[in-house]
């Protein structure tokens, strides 16, 4: 008799919905997070005295609209506070490009792009449409000749099939090739070609020129086909995903410890056993299912001495690189940005002058520096969500890039350095931005691995590149959520189709633990 | 340690000199990256030496790896496929592992000198593996393959011959035993161990020393007819005892390119290497689903009729194929013509009778044989001798 039926190993996003699905199919499971809250990277934390932020994830766009119904987020809590914003990309002019939907306008558009610009998202949405066949189900595997594999290969296959001759030959083309010649080659306008390549290459540690950038954006570009038109704000912050998830999956009788880090995956000769906190507390289960990234739960949790040598050596090789830094300024009032309508400020400001700068600012990064123009995606979420900071005020967040994990030099050399970087160029588009300063965060990629336990700062648990999703996703032969050790799963964006706030590789999970009745 | 010429492709070893001055036949190898003798001066004379007299053999080449430190014993227990823990202090322990999937890598043996002090010796160059399977444990690995040289001296008066360079009371050490002393002012150490499946011994002395306890050893064994011997007397040596040989008797598993071509212990005759009742050993999640689905093969020693070796011979039960040999020779003490198959399971139970075919050929004229053979219970060659403690004196 063990203490419960599934111990979830971290309270993020994945961990908290694969437990509630668990839980609504009568299991008794008990979810664990190292932090004082649940949401892991969906978060909202104070940084400054009276100004809270969502501290990792700034935006949702990608949800599982299945997880939001199935779990009745809406009844628990999620509510938003701006819904389908607009990209604006500025321009230091002032001659700022819109981007809404399937229009673009402003800046350097010509009438050719904005049809160019529709042609594309149709496109896009014909790729992402059948990613979903593959996403929202465990990855095929090809060589076991298992039915249930061979019905979702049979489903991918058909709807290239179905897509036409000239997307499907296209896709083949694209899929593997990088965002800069796509873009050359469908756009004219610069700022229209760097605004998308920006969400080709956020969160990666790639330049728009980098192999496997148009794979990255149509990863990002998929909550299109989930109903999302760019980018949404939660009320109260990321936070608020976590602490709606943690009140679903109560309801359904999930036990949520928080400040209950686990020190230990524990295991007998041939099954997992159950976990033992930090405290020193041992606590039992039929199943552990880890949302903690692949390396963290093989390498920290369960340990490389306690497993079979090739498995420590897939897991070793997996590409953890990320070049992403988040930056919080906290604002005695709203900035002005050259050329940009005050009601403007509440969308999402994206800074990518062209493509040439976007690969420009990955260029140092190769070289573990930083860019001297990063680029970046920001928030001033106090807009739509006042209550953000408590004492009045605003605040900005930035998804900065980029910034490398450990530059030459050490963070602590550079991180005034670096911030004083990102406030200067944003002071390029908001010259008074400076004087309005009254506190400052950089949380670099080693700040991000620390605080919110993702290896390497990276966000989605490991590169999304091609050699790291679907069947080799985390690595060959555990992509199918289930570990090479008996009672051991992965639940977190380690595990496909990936990371984002997107619930997916936490919902898999639990349908494919349902479906093999180990808990049972 | 890093003696890499750019002037020649192969390396010498630290008896090179003494070797070369030797090989008459002027009949070398590759083993290893090392120059090394086929023969000396005569394969049949070379190997009755070691059946008859003592037979000198140049292991420097071996792989030779130092694993240290406080969890040395649970990095081998979990590496090998054996119990490291059961091999005592100055013992020697014959061992096999695997990769993830059960299948044999390498074969070789593990010398403990301490508490936490082992050397493991492979037929492969093993660094790269080994330094995966340290992640996770507090050991260090140093290869030692430059820094230690090696003599097998084996054969009937081996005993004898190194009493007579000052080895004294070797008489008494057991077989896989070891036991350290000093020669020439430098520690040498030696072990009852080696690949002939007779009296024999292992002597292993810093490079330095290679030359002196080459001459020492010749000159103290001139009188009990010591003579050395290449790799093609060591090979019929090995099959006459029932010794498998990796590269040649299976597939290094992780060299392995098409699926299927390698081997697990039990395949490979060698369960009794397993200890499944280990809590972990590389491999073991496979040897264990292995051990209830049965296994695909079976290794069998033949014996086969007549005396052309059934080198690369099918064997036919019928009109069937059921498998290939993979090792075979004329053995001449145990005047027996021998051979190591793969056969498919359920075929190869002891006792069981199948047909070699045997391809050779005559003045460009090929004969194909189709010879009876039996599978034989254990190696046809295993004296007493080997056993023996004291070991016979001269």
């Amino acid at each position: 008799m063990t203490d419960y039926d599934a111990i979830i190993v971290g309270g993020g996003h994945n961990g908290l919905i694969c437990a509630s699905y668990l839980a609504k199919s009568g299991r008794k499971v008990l979810v664990l997070e190292a932090r004082d809250a649940v949401g892991g990277a969906a978060a909202t934390e104070t940084f400054a005295e009276g100004f809270k932020v969502s501290r990792c994830a700034q935006w949702l766009h990608q949800l599982s609209p299945a997880v939001r119904q199935d779990l009745k987020l809406a009844d628990h809590g999620l509510v938003f506070a701006a819904e389908n914003l607009a990209t604006i990309a500025l321009s230091a002019e002032g001659s700022h490009l819109r981007l809404a939907g399937d229009t673009i306008s402003g800046a350097d558009v010509s009438p050719e792009d904005e049809q160019a610009y529709r042609e594309f998202r149709r496109k896009m949405r014909k790729y992402a449409g059948l990613m979903r066949k593959l996403y929202e189900t465990r990855p095929p595997k090809l060589v076991e000749h298992d039915l249930r594999d061979k019905m979702t290969l049979a489903k991918l296959g058909l709807g290239m099939k179905l897509m036409g001759k000239d997307d499907m030959s296209d896709l083949m083309r694209l899929i593997l090739i990088n965002i800069f010649d796509v873009m050359n080659e469908t756009f004219s306008s610069p700022t229209l070609k760097a605004a998308i390549a920006l969400d080709a290459v956020q969160g990666t540690p790639m330049g728009p020129r980098s192999p496997n950038t148009v794979f990255t954006y149509l990863h990002r570009f998929f909550g299109e086909v989930l109903g999302y038109e760019g980018v949404s704000q939660v009320k109260g912050g990321m936070g608020s995903v976590g602490e709606a998830l943690a009140s679903a999956a109560s309801s359904h009788g999930v036990v949520i410890r928080t400040n209950a880090p686990v020190a230990s995956i524990d295991k007998t000769h041939d099954r997992i056993t159950g976990v033992t906190l930090e405290s020193g507390e041992s606590l039992t289960a039929k199943a552990v299912i880890s949302s903690a990234d692949p390396k963290t739960t093989f390498k920290s949790l369960v340990g490389y001495q306690n497993m079979e040598v090739g498995l420590v050596r897939r897991i070793e090789h997996i590409r953890f690189k990320s070049g992403t830094a988040k930056v919080h300024l906290a604002l005695k009032d709203l900035p002005t940005f050259k050329g940009l309508a005050p009601e403007d400020l509440s969308q999402r400001l994206i800074i990518a002058p062209s493509m040439e700068a976007l690969e420009t600012a990955y260029n140092p990064l190769k070289y573990d520096e930083c860019s001297e123009h990063p680029v970046m995606d920001i928030s001033i979420p106090t807009i739509n969500d006042p209550g953000l900071a408590t004492s009045g005020g605003h605040i900005l967040s930035a998804i900065v890039q980029y910034a490398p994990y450990s530059p030459k030099g050490g963070w602590d050399a550079l991180r005034s350095t670096f911030l004083d970087t990102v406030i200067n160029e944003i002071g390029r588009y908001a010259p008074n931005i400076e004087q309005l300063v009254t506190a400052a965060e950089l949380l670099t990629p080693a700040d991000l691995e620390a605080q919110f336990g993702m290896t390497g700062g990276n966000w989605h648990h490991g590169e999304l590149t091609m050699d790291q999703v679907l069947m080799t996703r985390p690595v060959t032969g555990i992509s199918q959520y289930a570990t090479h050790i008996e009672g051991l799963f992965l639940c977190g964006a380690g595990s496909h189709p990936g990371g984002n706030v997107m619930g997916l590789p936490g919902k898999n999970a639990a349908d494919e633990i349902i479906r093999q009745g180990v808990l049972a | 340690m890093n003696a890499v010429s750019r002037d020649t492709m192969l390396l010498e070893t630290p008896f090179h000199s003494r070797v070369a001055a030797m090989c008459q036949v002027n009949d070398w190898g590759n083993w290893m990256g090392y120059t090394t003798p086929n023969a000396y001066f005569d394969v049949e004379l070379e190997y009755f030496a070691v059946r008859s007299t003592t037979g000198v053999f140049d292991l420097s080449p071996m792989n030779k790896y130092r694993i240290q430190g406080p969890d040395a014993e649970a990095y081998l227990n979990r590496l090998a496929t054996r119990n490291v823990s059961k091999i005592g202090i100055d013992r020697v322990g014959y061992t096999v592992w695997c990769n993830d999937g059960g299948k044999v890598m390498d074969d070789g043996t593990i010398f403990r000198f301490g508490a936490a002090d082992f050397r493991l010796c492979s037929y492969q160059r093993a660094m790269d593996w080994l330094l995966w399977c340290a992640l996770g444990f507090d050991v260090t690995i140093t290869d030692e393959t430059e820094a230690v040289a090696a003599l097998a001296v084996q054969g009937p008066t081996s005993c004898t011959c190194l009493t007579g360079i000052g080895l004294t009371d070797l008489n008494t050490l057991k077989p896989f035993g070891m036991r350290h002393y000093q020669f020439e002012g430098a520690p040498l150490m030696v072990s009852r161990t080696g690949f002939t499946g007779d009296l024999g011994y292992e002597v292993w002395v810093p490079p330095e020393k290679a030359e002196i306890l080459w001459d020492r050893l010749f000159e103290a064994g001139k009188d009990y007819l010591i003579k050395p011997f290449g790799s093609y007397a060591l090979d019929i040596a090995r099959i006459e005892t029932g010794f498998i040989q990796a590269g040649v008797d299976f597939v290094p598993a992780e060299e392995m390119v098409r699926p299927g071509r390698a081997r697990s212990p039990f395949e490979l005759g060698l369960e009794w290497l397993v200890d499944l009742k280990k809590p972990l050993f590389n491999g073991r999640t496979a040897l264990l689903k292995e051990k209830r689905e049965g296994s695909k093969f079976r290794f069998a020693m033949l014996n086969v009729e007549g005396n052309k070796p059934a080198e690369h011979s099918f064997i036919l039960k019928g009109e069937q194929q059921i498998g290939t040999v993979t090792s075979a020779a004329w053995c001449p003490t145990a005047k027996s013509n021998i051979a190591f198959a793969q056969l498919e399971m359920p075929e190869g139970r002891v006792g069981q009778d199948y047909v070699a075919e045997i391809y050779y050929q005559r003045e460009l004229h090929w004969t194909r044989v189709l010879a009876p053979c039996t599978v034989m219970d254990g190696p046809i060659f295993n004296p007493k001798r080997r056993r023996q403690t004291p070991a016979i004196a001269h």
